[in-house]
C-alpha cells in the first residue's frame, strides 16, 4: 500500500516545498501583524471615520474566503495596471491582508484590556500617542494575547495550503504534482497531511502551554 | 478596463444554481458535522480512557491538517480503497468530518461549563446518564456555546469556496469559470465577494438575534 522508495525519493522535494510554505506563512503573519497594529489602533481611535475604516477592513477581509481574496489579487492586479505579481508576492500579500484582519481583532481585545490609567500617565509624562501605543500598550497586549496569536499562526499555516492555487510551489502544490506523476494520490496526500500535522500539532501544544502559563501568572 | 454587469444577468440561472450548491454543501456539511461533533463529545465524556485518548488523537490530527488536504485525501485518495465519491458528496462529507472535531471541542467546553453540582443533584434524583446529558446539560450549554457555533458556521461557509478546487460547481467555481471564459474578472469577482459577505453577515446577525432570544433567562 505504502511505496517506501517513492516516499524517500519525494522527501527532498517536499523539504524544499516546506521551506516555501513556512516562508509564505511566516511572512504573511509578520506583515499581517503590522497591518493588524494599524487596523486595531484605527478601531480604537476617537475619530468616527477611522473607526469606520478599521471596521470595514475587518468586515471585508473576514467576510470573504481567503481563496476568493487570492483569486481577486491574482486576477485583478494585472487589470488594475499593476505589473504581473509573482505567485510568491500574490500569496504573501493575500495572507497578510487576511491575517491582518484576524490578528487585529485579537489585538483589539488585548488593547482594550489595558487600564486607561496607564495611557493617561504616559501622556502626562509627555509621551506621544504612537510611542504610547508601541512602547506601553502593544507589548502588554501581545503578552496577554500570545496564545491566540500562536493559534492564528497555526490557522495561517493551514490556510497557506490555498496558495497552491496561484501556482506557488508550496507543500500542497508539490504533493499534487508528485501525485499526478505516479497516481499514488492517497500516499502523497497522507504524507502531506503528516507534514502539516508535524508543524501544527507542536505549535498548538505550545500555544496551550502558553495559555496555562498565562493563566497561572495572572491568577 | 470595462465594467459590464450584463455578464452576470446573462448567467443568472447558472449563478443561482451555484449559490444553491454553496448553501447545500455548507448547511448539509455543518448539520452532519454538528451531529458527529456531539457524538464525539459525548463519547469523550462517557467513554473509557483508551477511547478518550484515541478520539483526542484524531481531533489533533484533523485540526493540524488543512481543509484542502483533507479534501484531496478523500476525493483523490479514496479511490485507492474503492471509495469513489462524487465531488459534491465528497465536499459535504469533508466539511462534516472537518467541522465535527471543532464542534466536538465546542460541545466539550459546553459540557464542562455546566456546574458539577447540577449533575450530582440530577444523579440523586435518579436521572440516567443519557437524561442528564439530554435534559440537564444540553439545554443549558446550547445557550452558552451558541456564539462559538455561529462563528464556526461562518468559517465553514467560507470553507465551501475551497470545494471549487475539486470541481464542485459552487459559487467560486462557477463565477471564476465565467470570469476566465469571458475575461470579466472584475464583475464576477465582485459579485462573488458580495455574495459571501452577505451570507456571512446574515449568519452572524441571525446568530446575534438568536443569542439575545435564548440568552434572556441566562444567569450571568
Amino acid at each position: 500500500m505504502f511505496d517506501w522508495p517513492t516516499f524517500v525519493f519525494s522527501l527532498p522535494l517536499l523539504g524544499k516545498a516546506l521551506l516555501i510554505t513556512l516562508q509564505t506563512s511566516l511572512l504573511g503573519n509578520a506583515f499581517g501583524f503590522v497591518i493588524a497594529i494599524l487596523i486595531s489602533s484605527m478601531q480604537l481611535a476617537k475619530m468616527p471615520l477611522l473607526r469606520r475604516l478599521g471596521g470595514s477592513y475587518i468586515f471585508i477581509f473576514r467576510g470573504v474566503p481567503l481563496l476568493v481574496q487570492l483569486l481577486v489579487i491574482y486576477y485583478l492586479a494585472p487589470m488594475l495596471g499593476l505589473p504581473n505579481l509573482s505567485p510568491m508576492v500574490a500569496a504573501v500579500l493575500a495572507l497578510s491582508l487576511c491575517s491582518g484582519a484576524y490578528i487585529a481583532e485579537i489585538l483589539r481585545g488585548g488593547l482594550m484590556a489595558i487600564p486607561p490609567g496607564q495611557r493617561e500617565a504616559a501622556h502626562l509624562l509627555g509621551m506621544s500617542r504612537p510611542a504610547i501605543l508601541l512602547r506601553i500598550e502593544l507589548p502588554q497586549a501581545v503578552q496577554s494575547t500570545l496564545p491566540s496569536l500562536v493559534n492564528e499562526l497555526v490557522l495561517l499555516i493551514k490556510a497557506s495550503a490555498l496558495v497552491s492555487v496561484v501556482g506557488l510551489a508550496d507543500l500542497t502544490r508539490v504533493a499534487q504534482n508528485l501525485a499526478a506523476s505516479d497516481y499514488l494520490f492517497f500516499q502523497h496526500y497522507l504524507v502531506l497531511a503528516g507534514i502539516y500535522c508535524l508543524i501544527n500539532i507542536p505549535l498548538t501544544m505550545f500555544g496551550r502551554r502558553l495559555e496555562r502559563h498565562l493563566q497561572r501568572s495572572l491568577a | 478596463m470595462t465594467f459590464d454587469l450584463t455578464i452576470i444577468t446573462a448567467n443568472a440561472g447558472a449563478i443561482w444554481n451555484a449559490f444553491l450548491v454553496t448553501i447545500y454543501t455548507w448547511l448539509a456539511g455543518s448539520a452532519l458535522g454538528i451531529v458527529a461533533g456531539l457524538v464525539i463529545a459525548a463519547l469523550m465524556l462517557f467513554g473509557g480512557r483508551p477511547l478518550q485518548l484515541l478520539l483526542r488523537g484524531v481531533i489533533e490530527l484533523v485540526r493540524g491538517t488543512p481543509f484542502l488536504v483533507i479534501l484531496f485525501l478523500v476525493y483523490y485518495g479514496g479511490p485507492a480503497f474503492g471509495v469513489r465519491l462524487g465531488a459534491v458528496t465528497a465536499g459535504v462529507l469533508c466539511i462534516a468530518g472537518y467541522s465535527s472535531v471543532y464542534f466536538a471541542e465546542i460541545f466539550r467546553s459546553g459540557f464542562a461549563a455546566v456546574p458539577r453540582g447540577q449533575l450530582e443533584a440530577g444523579e440523586c434524583l435518579g436521572l440516567s446518564r443519557f437524561d442528564l446529558l439530554w435534559r440537564v446539560q444540553l439545554p443549558q450549554m446550547l445557550v452558552l456555546i451558541l456564539p462559538a457555533i455561529v462563528n464556526m458556521l461562518t468559517i465553514l461557509c467560507k470553507e465551501t469556496a475551497v470545494l471549487s478546487i475539486i470541481t464542485v460547481p459552487e459559487l467560486t467555481a462557477v463565477l471564476t469559470g465565467i470570469g476566465t471564459r469571458t475575461f470579466t474578472f472584475i464583475e464576477t469577482l465582485l459579485v462573488l465577494c458580495i455574495a459571501y459577505l452577505l451570507l456571512i453577515e446574515i449568519t452572524s446577525r441571525a446568530g446575534r438575534w438568536l443569542e439575545r432570544r435564548v440568552g434572556t433567562y441566562l444567569q450571568r
